[in-house]
Formats: C-alpha cells, sequence, structure tokens
C-alpha cells in the first residue's frame, strides 16, 4: 500500500551536466602565443569544459532520504546543483517538484558583515519576507551557537572560525521549508554537539515535508540518515539501492 | 483511491511522462517575463538588504565609514574645480563654467559606475548564484541601486556646488526629479544589459574603460555643448546629439543652471530622453531574463 502511492519529487533523465572553467594561465599566456591561437582559431585553452555528470537517471520519491557518495571530483555535488536547478542541464533533463533548495557549506555570505545581518539577507535571499525573517532571525542564531562563546552574531563573519561559519550557514539554510533539501557535505563540519543537533533537524526537515539529497563523507552521517544511497563514481552512477548494499559496495571499492 | 491507480500504471513510464504526471517541472527551466517580473518583486526586500549590505561592506573598513558617500562627489568636484577653475580660469565664452563642467561629470559618472557594477554583477557573484535560488536580476539591481543611492547623494552636493558659484534657486529645480528618475530607468536598464553581456563575453571588462572614455568625450561633459555645433552639421550632428548621456546631462543643466545654451529645445531633450529610458530600460531587463538559466555556468 505504502509503497503503490510513492509520489516522485526528482527525476533525472540521461542528465548531462558540462560546465565551462574561465582559468588563466594554464598554457602559455605569452601574447604571442594568444595571437597564434586565435589566428590558428585552435580552442581557447583559457576555457576548459568539464563533463562532469555522464548520463545519470534516478527517480527519488517522497519521503526518501538519499545518501550521494562517490570519492573526490566524482560529480556529487554538481548533481545537487543541477538538481536545485543552479547549474543548466546539458543534456537530457531533470525534473523537480516545486523549488529543490541547496544546503551548501559554500554558499557565499558577506564576510565584511556581522553574522546577524548575514542571516537576514541569507534569509531574504531565500524569499522569506522581511516579518518572517524578523521572527526567526533569533532561532538561526540561536540554533547556530555562534553566541555560546560571547557575542559573536554581531562581529564580521571574517573573524569567524571555519566550523562557526559552516554552522551558521546550515542554521540560516535549515530554518526554510523546503519541498526537496539538498545538503552537501554541511553535517561533516561543527562538533560532535552541533552535528547532533543538525541531524535532528534533517530529520525533522524529512518528517515535515519532502525528499532529502545528502552529500558527505562521513560514512556515519549517512547511515544515520539515509536509508537509500547512490553511489556516483566519474560521472556515473555505480549502485543505486539500499545505504547497506550500497555501502559495502562502495567500501571495497574504495578499500582497493 | 484515484492516488493508487495513478502509482499503479506508473511502471514503464518514460521519466518524461512520469515527470508531467506528477506535474514535476524541469528544473532550469525560463518562467515567463510577467512571472520573472513578479518574482523580482517579491524579492525587492533581498535586492534592498543586498545593496544596503553591499555599501557596508564596501566602507566598513574606512575610518569614516559612509561620510564617503558625500566626500567623494565634493573630492570630486574639488579636483575639476582646482584645474579649471584656479589653473586655467574658466571658460571664455561659458558663464559658471564649473557647475557646468559638475553636472556633466556628476551625471555621466552615475551611468560609468552602473556599467562598470552592473559587468560584475553576475561575474563577482557566481559563489552565491550557484549556492541559492533567487532571481538573478537582482543582483545587477542591487547594484545599480548602490549606485543611484550615491547619486542622489551627489545631486545635493551638485546643488551646494550650484549655489556657491552663484546660481539663483529656480522652480527649474525641480526638474531634476524626472531626470534623475528617467536616468535611473536607463542605467538599469544598461546595468541588465553589462551583466549578461559581462557574464558571456568576460574580455569586455577590459574593453570597458576605453569604451566609456569615448563616450566621455562624446557626451559634452568636459566642453560645451556648442562646440558640436561649430564642427557638425546635419545628420551627423543629430546623431551625435541623441547620445543619451549627452540628453541626461543636458536636461540636469537646464535644470539646475540660468544661463546654460542647451543642445536642443527642452522639449526634444525630454522626448529623448524617455524614449531612450523606455527603450533602453525594457530592452536590458529583456536581454537579461532570456540569459536567467544560464548563469550558474559561469
Amino acid at each position: 500500500m505504502a509503497d503503490n502511492e510513492r509520489v516522485p519529487t526528482v527525476i533525472a533523465d540521461e542528465a548531462h551536466i558540462i560546465y565551462k572553467v574561465h582559468q588563466a594561465g594554464a598554457s602559455s599566456s605569452s601574447p604571442l602565443a594568444s595571437f597564434k591561437r586565435l589566428a590558428t582559431r585552435s580552442k581557447n585553452s583559457n576555457i576548459r569544459e568539464v563533463h562532469a555528470v555522464k548520463g545519470v537517471s534516478f527517480v527519488a520519491y517522497k519521503g526518501e532520504a538519499i545518501g550521494l557518495i562517490g570519492t573526490n571530483g566524482s560529480g556529487k555535488s554538481t548533481l545537487l546543483r543541477a538538481v536545485a536547478g543552479l547549474l543548466p542541464v546539458s543534456r537530457g533533463a531533470i525534473y523537480a517538484s516545486g523549488q529543490p533548495s541547496l544546503l551548501g557549506v559554500n554558499a557565499a555570505l558577506m564576510n565584511e558583515l556581522p553574522g546577524d545581518r548575514n542571516v537576514e539577507l541569507g534569509c531574504l535571499a531565500m524569499g522569506m519576507s522581511p516579518a518572517e525573517v524578523r521572527a526567526k532571525k533569533d532561532e538561526i542564531i540561536e540554533f547556530s551557537g555562534i553566541n555560546d562563546k560571547g557575542d559573536f552574531s554581531t562581529l564580521p563573519m571574517r573573524t569567524y572560525s571555519s566550523g562557526m561559519s559552516a554552522r551558521l550557514r546550515f542554521s540560516i539554510a535549515a530554518a526554510k521549508q523546503h519541498d526537496v533539501l539538498l545538503i552537501d557535505e554541511a553535517l561533516a563540519t561543527g562538533d560532535a554537539k552541533f552535528r547532533r543537533r543538525s541531524e535532528a533537524r534533517v530529520r525533522e526537515l524529512r518528517a515535515q515535508a519532502g525528499t532529502v539529497f545528502l552529500v558527505s563523507h562521513s560514512e556515519q552521517s549517512i547511515r544515520d540518515t539515509c536509508e537509500r544511497c547512490i553511489w556516483l563514481e566519474a560521472g556515473t552512477i555505480r549502485a543505486d539501492g539500499p545505504t547497506d548494499e550500497v555501502m559495502k559496495e562502495y567500501e571495497a571499492f574504495a578499500r582497493r | 483511491m484515484p492516488e493508487t491507480a495513478v502509482a499503479e500504471t506508473d511502471a514503464g513510464l518514460s521519466p518524461k511522462e512520469l515527470a508531467r504526471r506528477h506535474g514535476l517541472s524541469a528544473s532550469g527551466r525560463l518562467p515567463s517575463l510577467p512571472d520573472y517580473t513578479r518574482q523580482l518583486w517579491e524579492y525587492r526586500h533581498f535586492i534592498r538588504a543586498h545593496s544596503s549590505a553591499k555599501m557596508t561592506s564596501a566602507l566598513g573598513n574606512t575610518k569614516l565609514g559612509a561620510v564617503w558617500q558625500v566626500l567623494t562627489p565634493i573630492i570630486n568636484a574639488a579636483v575639476y574645480y582646482v584645474i579649471f577653475g584656479l589653473v586655467l580660469g574658466g571658460h571664455e565664452e561659458m558663464p559658471n563654467f564649473i557647475a557646468y563642467l559638475c553636472i556633466g561629470v556628476f551625471v555621466f559618472q552615475f551611468t560609468q559606475s552602473v556599467v562598470q557594477t552592473g559587468t560584475n554583477a553576475i561575474t563577482g557573484n557566481l559563489g552565491l548564484i550557484r549556492a541559492l535560488h533567487f532571481p538573478r536580476a537582482s543582483l545587477p539591481l542591487s547594484a545599480s541601486l548602490v549606485e543611484i543611492r550615491n547619486f542622489v547623494v551627489a545631486v545635493f552636493v551638485l546643488m551646494g556646488i550650484v549655489l556657491i558659484t552663484g546660481e539663483p534657486i529656480t522652480v527649474e529645480w525641480l526638474i531634476v526629479v524626472p531626470a534623475l528618475i528617467l536616468q535611473s530607468f536607463f542605467n538599469v536598464g544598461l546595468g541588465l544589459f553589462m551583466a549578461r553581456y559581462g557574464s558571456k563575453v568576460r574580455d569586455v571588462k577590459q574593453l570597458i574603460p576605453f569604451i566609456m572614455r569615448f563616450w566621455l568625450y562624446g557626451s559634452a561633459v568636459l566642453y560645451p555643448v556648442t562646440k558640436f555645433q561649430d564642427l557638425l552639421s546635419g545628420w551627423q550632428l543629430q546623431v551625435v546629439e541623441a547620445n543619451p548621456l549627452l540628453v541626461y546631462i543636458e536636461l540636469m543643466r537646464h535644470a539646475l543652471l540660468k544661463e546654460a545654451t542647451l543642445a536642443n529645445s527642452p522639449a526634444v531633450l525630454w522626448i529623448e530622453a524617455v524614449v531612450w529610458t523606455v527603450v533602453v530600460g525594457i530592452g536590458g531587463f529583456v536581454y537579461f531574463w532570456r540569459g536567467e538559466k544560464g548563469y550558474g555556468r559561469g
């Protein structure tokens, strides 16, 4: 019965993602060499295309928490960004219900501004109204725990330790109700106390709404939060199934 | 149960059909122009907060802080006063050349800074774009808003300079308001255009200083606008005098100076200003919206 009522929330259909990287000084950068490159119409070596995800297909259902695993650079974060609609798909398609939100540790906030101003700004950028922001602001700062050791929320973000700013970012993103929540390594940061709190929050979000995707290198947090796992390797899916089975295969692969 | 019936037929559907059945939309699909405008309106608080955050963070590590907003235009005017007022001793055929010059410089700089910050609005915020979901036009809009705020301060400084140099306060000063609004919309459109263009062709950033210099010399900022009438005639003069920045500068001079010789009658200037504002304002917005989904690619 429950199985029959599964409602898909994210569908990836043969999705390919290629992004361009502008890089300085990769090849010979003398004016003469650049001119030669233009004259011979050879490809600009300053712009490189990275084929990060190569034909990925899966269906995610409501109420699932899916872990994305894979070695560094296997395209996990890129895939999440495409699901969130932040990176365009080059071929194939990704369908999603509502607007998936990506919760990453590298969400850029303004380092010159104090934490509480960044909370306001981040909430507004997620589409909250000023009244909601005012209502949630203290709760967010409280949850992040940055004020545990003195009044840090009024200090510029650049004075924060990397753990503290990651916690603040997570707290901002987790303040909103999401249909599809994409979490990129966020749980791996922060101390044990914060990790427990954030895992509880993820479970809460999952219960309230839709689907959670989690990218993490921490085997423990994947096992704790996800019952399904997708193993991505070099842009393609190696395995997709229950966490235990996929984890076992992945561990066997990683030991080699 | 209808839900069960739907779910049972799910098996064997292609992903595309499955997505359609459950009402999923392709992520990265372009919203319609009215939808996009509505989204942008919902993000107005973000745009305002982002622009004031940028202002404070830009001036945050200076001692004087927000005082620089007033100080920058004053110093700017002082430089021109020293060169053109003291060293070169004014312009023979121009009454009150310093006020004339300052109006041109300030109005021109308004557009110039919007072009510069607009070009960076997308390329400089890729981290934010790749992390959060919001209408991308918020970024060039917030950049333009910073410059609009700066310009409003500059206009008050300008009024002070005009008064000091001996111009009377007249009813025509009220013209400043519509002129400022028209130029602001023109600049927003231009900033949006530059934001998308600059994100596609990074090389344009290297050319902007030269383009802006050329535009400066073509907008009668540093010399009387009547120079054009002495040198050009016919369609050539028409083309040069239709330059939008020249039009906005002339309107501002018309508002603040009692005896300014204008390039055209005020009526013609107003028509030109409105046409430029509508064309560039709407054109820039549509051009930016067309690229909405590609900005994350970098």
